[in-house]
């Protein structure tokens, strides 16, 4: 049992299908739910289904079946509530280049029927929040890329919706932009806003997220909490740098040994395995190890073996 | 959403048009003022003085009105087309589509900013225009209603031109081959009584003609159409194409996936 078990549905998506003009069917029939405070990971490759599945909720795309209420009302019967709980933070930039950072957060809040006044000390709120108050008078053109990512998290906070999505936020802002942006966004979680989040660096989501659902060509192929999930993960592949060249891999019993170059080996560890025999087998034969590392980030190891798994035949041949 | 909160979400629409067009006056609201001041200075000064009257009016006095409606056409049909093709080409509209405003709402508010410019740049033409001749209103209502109404009527028209568009050729193609004609033939400069019955006959299936005699007849009490079925048929044009916008913005025609 989790601390959200008994929190009410943030997000609620039931058997929701989308099939595009040209007869692509991005979703198939997918099914997710998403507990109020909860920081959720929605991840998948290129083209899984993750953007047109924000889309729907966020309005932008047309559904072609199936049901998607926030925190109780549906999209489609009560939309106005709905979409007053919503706050999304796109992928792409798509705020106007010429309008004034200050004025895009005011005019923001104004579509959702919050009075300028109101508006205004909400728009310098987030904005000296985000480290942008210096520049509310600026074009938004004029802004660098990591100060545009923070003016639409800005933007899609100023009505102080419940629900957080966030589309790749991370996504070519350098390291330091993106620590401070998972601050804030952990900030966020913590006052109790729901934040859901798709991204390619799966470190993020191993960091931030409790739960996670990983979409594959329109289906969603696992979806639980981030412990049980790499739990799954039977075998891990570590990195060994050795004090000394060698000529071959070493013989390991219980292992898979591969020699990367002369001072690097490759080896496979099973999760019933201690790490220990490995190391005892090793000093055994007089190999020293200098330093180790996992070959991958744990996630995008189980990832890789989630998204292959569901591979279309003709793609892994 | 409640009724003070729509209100609020329309005034944001409409703030953010009337900046717009402000911002950019010099492509906005000075065009338009030279443009209008040369047609004064030629075809009514120069020109003008050699037709002699029409309709009972020196030819400047005549063309004014015309040329007052040419301005607030073409401006409310360019501020709403470029517009809301502005915001779909930088995807800024996604901004208004993730809100929880109804379609009415955007609608309303992109014709009302659509309405302000056309109003605006008329008022800019009507004071210029008095600086060549005298103008004095015979019907106020007349004049005020086919002014607002046809300001409605090419901003609803602008919404559909931006909602087909995809490229920028797209919003050009429609004002310069299909308005811009319209206008010149639609009784601007010239009365259509003086035209062979056949292209008499030819100009009444032009719009415009109903929209710029109107406009004269509250201006100058003359028109070469009934005033009343005029305004009959502005206001049932612009009833249906209001119905069918909101219908393409419900149906997420060109806006959404």
């Amino acid at each position: 049992m989790t601390e959200h078990n008994a929190a009410p549905m943030a997000l609620s998506i039931r058997d929701l299908r989308k099939t595009y003009g040209g007869g692509t069917e991005a979703l198939k029939g997918i099914s997710l739910d998403v507990r109020q405070g909860e920081f959720f990971a929605l991840l998948g490759p290129n083209g899984a289904g993750k953007s047109t599945t924000i889309g729907i909720v966020s309005s932008l795309v047309n559904k072609s079946d199936g049901q998607v209420s926030v925190f109780g009302h549906d999209l489609e019967r009560e939309r106005g509530l709905a979409k007053k709980h919503i706050g999304i933070v796109p992928q792409e930039f798509n705020f106007n280049q010429f309008e004034k950072v200050f004025d895009i957060l005011v005019t923001q809040a104004g579509f959702y029927g919050i009075p300028a006044p109101r508006a205004r000390e909400r728009a310098e709120h987030y904005l000296r929040k985000l480290g942008l108050w210096e520049k509310r008078d600026s074009p938004s053109r004029m802004l660098s890329g990591g100060m545009k990512r923070r003016l639409m998290i800005a933007r899609a906070l100023v009505h102080e919706p419940q629900l957080l999505i966030l589309d790749e936020p991370t996504a070519g802002v350098d390291i330091e932009l993106r620590r401070s942006m998972w601050d804030f966004l952990i900030e966020l979680n913590g006052q109790g806003k729901t934040i859901i989040l798709t991204t390619h660096y799966l470190e993020e989501a191993e960091s931030l997220c409790k739960r996670i659902a990983i979409i594959d060509h329109g289906r969603i192929v696992e979806n639980t909490d981030m412990k049980s999930l790499l739990e799954k993960l039977h075998v891990e592949t570590f990195i060994l740098d050795l004090a000394r060249p060698v000529t071959k891999a070493p013989a390991v019993e219980g292992f898979s040994v591969v020699q990367r170059d002369e001072t690097t080996l490759e080896v496979e560890v099973p999760k019933s395995e201690a790490l220990n025999d490995v190391f005892s087998q090793l000093t055994e034969q007089g190999y020293e190890v200098l330093s180790m590392r996992n070959k991958a980030n744990r996630l995008e190891e189980l990832f890789m073996r989630l998204v292959d798994r569901n591979l279309p035949e003709e793609a892994s041949a | 959403m409640s009724s003070y909160e729509y209100w609020v979400a329309f005034v944001t629409i409409v703030t953010r048009e009337v900046r717009r067009f402000l911002r950019i006056w010099p492509q906005t609201l000075l065009p338009p003022a030279i443009t209008m001041s040369l047609y004064f200075v030629i075809f009514g000064n120069l020109i003008g003085s050699r037709i002699g009257d029409m309709g009972g009016f020196d030819y400047m006095q005549y063309i004014v009105p015309g040329l007052i409606m040419m301005s607030v056409i073409q401006n409310s049909y360019g501020n709403v087309v470029s517009s809301f093709f502005g915001t779909k080409f930088q995807h800024s509209i996604e901004e208004m589509l993730v809100s929880p405003m109804s379609s009415l709402i955007i609608l309303l508010g992109f014709v009302a900013g659509g309405v302000a410019r056309g109003v605006m740049v008329g008022a800019i033409v009507t004071a210029l225009s008095l600086f060549f001749t005298d103008l004095a209103l015979t019907n106020v209502l007349v004049t005020f209603a086919v002014v607002i109404m046809t300001a409605v009527l090419f901003s609803l028209g602008g919404m559909v031109n931006a909602i087909f568009a995809n490229k920028f050729d797209d919003i050009a193609i429609v004002p310069t081959f299909v308005l811009t004609p319209l206008t010149y033939l639609g009784g601007v400069f010239y009365s259509i009584d003086l035209l062979p019955e056949f292209w008499r006959g030819v100009s009444l299936f032009n719009p415009i003609v109903y929209m710029v005699n109107a406009f004269r007849y509250g201006v100058l009490g003359v028109s070469d159409v009934d005033v009343g079925f005029s305004l009959l048929a502005i206001a049932t044009f612009t009833v249906i194409l209001f119905a069918y916008v909101l219908w393409l913005l419900n149906r997420g025609v060109g806006i959404r996936s």
